[in-house]
């Protein structure tokens, strides 16, 4: 019998925890993320079920009444065994335009400076990386995004500031990302996305899902501009343009 | 149309809330109060899903622009129908032309205000819950119309119902929540030995407490949290998260508050008192 990867806890009476081993790693992600597309054409379909994978876990979630903790823990473990392993598909690459300037990156001399690098080499580090997305929370749209390389792990600011601006691109300790709005946030701000990453009016609301990668592109302020007029009007073009698509 | 002339210190549409969007960091949302809620809309003899206003702390002014048949519960809320002060759990007809007077919320701290046949606002993601930026608002301002049907033929089965006063327990039964384990006994034992009293740090989101737990240095990756997770920061400050909290976070995740207790908080204010039990629900 093939060994269960993951251990499982209740998690309240309505949801339960699949956690691999805890490393950020993309076979734990793919592991995971191919057994939950196992599952809901399963035994646990969507309509009775949601599902919150992100880095090494995989939460499940029952939608209407409370669950039988050990009759679940048994099916799951029981699919597992039966679960052919992830396909070969690894998820698409996604090439965002950033704008890096002080103007919209407030940090970008002193992230710099902190990395030891003058602007340009930053902007070189960030932009040479393909990061793989291990999850999607915290805000509606916010991507967890892994393979930040060691020279770029700069700390968090002492103290977050209030107000981040909307598609603010960050960098802090292992993570980059960006602020699909506006919040309060204590990351070293270097630059500006000018694609809305999360759209409540498109199905689905997140054009990148959990397994892609994510790659950065300097633009200049007036291709910002327009990317952003794209952007607004859903015509920016990521496979025709910028050579994403993989078929 | 419902029409908000004022609208005191926070009002917005709820409903039982979003599922299958979580995955893109939309968090639940939905009354924060079911029970509350669930007896609003069996009396009102709609669909427990149907939507009705959540107000906090301070009522509005509503003007009825159709005959309407209305339910108030959850917390205690001063309202009148022109000179009538209106009960809690309990069907009353609203001629068309009417102004309800909504008062404070003078026990517990969120009313639910339903109407027969539900708020009928344009569902967004499945739900007719307002949380920005999935709604273009999170809460309603003067001046909004929200569509409700017409509704005068309705005989209620049940005219009232015996007040809840959830607002007056402060027992929270909780299960261990997924790094319970990561807490010595001394931690332990201040967590369910303590009268905890709620920060000022309190919406829809979250819930601070103010009594805190020694500081720890536990790490943890990213993982999923809900609706009831209490969370322990580093510092021994307890998060308890409320409808709009987010759906993913790095903080050891404590406890798991029952479903009961997640209504039971929902109607507590700064400066309330609760406790915790462990319960297996």
């Amino acid at each position: 019998m093939k060994p269960v990867p993951f251990h499982l806890k209740p998690f309240g009476n309505r949801a339960v925890l699949l956690e691999w081993p805890a490393e950020v790693r993309e076979e734990i992600l793919f592991d995971l993320l191919g057994f939950a597309d196992f599952l809901k054409f399963g035994d646990f379909p969507e309509s009775e079920w949601e599902f919150i994978p992100i880095y090494h876990s995989l939460t499940l979630i029952r939608k209407a009444g409370d669950l039988h903790y050990a009759e679940t823990h048994k099916a799951l473990e029981a699919a597992y065994t039966r679960y052919p392993g992830p396909t070969d598909t690894v998820g698409q690459h996604w090439e965002l335009p950033v704008h890096y300037d002080p103007e919209f990156g407030p940090d970008l001399e002193t992230a710099a400076q902190a990395a030891g690098m003058d602007v340009d080499g930053l902007i070189r580090a960030h932009t040479a990386q393909a990061y793989r997305v291990y999850g999607i929370g915290f805000l509606p749209g916010f991507l967890y995004l892994g393979g930040v390389p060691e020279l770029l792990q700069i700390p968090r600011k002492a103290t977050p500031r209030l107000r981040v601006p909307k598609g603010s691109v960050g960098l802090a300790a292992q993570q980059t990302g960006i602020y699909p709005q506006e919040s309060p946030g204590g990351w070293n701000l270097i630059g500006n996305c000018p694609i809305p990453l999360f759209n409540p009016g498109q199905s689905p609301p997140c054009f990148i899902s959990l397994g892609d990668t994510v790659g950065f592109r300097s633009v200049s302020r007036s291709e910002f501009d327009l990317h952003r007029i794209e952007g607004e009007v859903g015509v920016y073009d990521f496979k025709k343009k910028y050579g994403n698509a993989k078929d | 149309m419902l029409r908000i002339k004022r609208p005191g210190f926070y009002v917005c549409v709820q409903d039982y809330g979003r599922t299958d969007f979580r995955h893109y960091g939309v968090p639940r949302s939905g009354v924060a109060d079911r029970l509350a809620a669930a007896r609003v809309n069996s009396l009102l003899e709609n669909p427990e899903t149907d939507a009705m206003l959540e107000i906090v702390m301070q009522g509005p002014e509503l003007e009825f622009e159709v005959p309407s048949h209305i339910v108030i519960s959850g917390g205690w809320m001063e309202a009148w129908l022109g000179d009538e002060a209106l009960e809690m759990d309990r069907v009353y007809a609203v001629p068309k032309g009417a102004v309800l007077q909504c008062g404070r919320v003078r026990s517990g701290f969120r009313a639910y205000l339903g109407v027969k046949g539900g708020i009928r606002t344009k569902p967004v993601m499945g739900s007719r819950s307002q949380f920005f930026p999935v709604t273009p608002a999170g809460k309603l301002v003067a001046g909004d119309a929200l569509p409700i049907e017409p509704s005068e033929a309705f005989e209620p089965k049940l005219l009232k119902l015996s007040p809840l006063e959830l607002y007056r327990e402060v027992t929270l039964d909780v299960a261990p929540g997924p790094e319970f384990e990561l807490l010595d006994e001394p931690a332990r034992d201040a967590l369910f030995n303590t009268v905890f009293t709620l920060a000022k740090e309190h919406d829809r989101m979250a819930c601070q407490l103010q009594e805190t737990l020694p500081p720890h240095t536990h790490r943890m990756i990213t993982s999923a949290t809900l609706p009831g997770t209490v969370q322990l920061t580093p510092a021994g400050k307890l998060i308890l998260l409320m409808p709009d909290g987010q759906t993913t976070g790095g903080y050891p995740r404590m406890l798991q508050l029952s479903a009961r207790a997640q209504s039971i908080l929902a109607q507590k204010k700064f400066g309330d008192r609760v406790r915790f039990r462990e319960d297996s629900f």
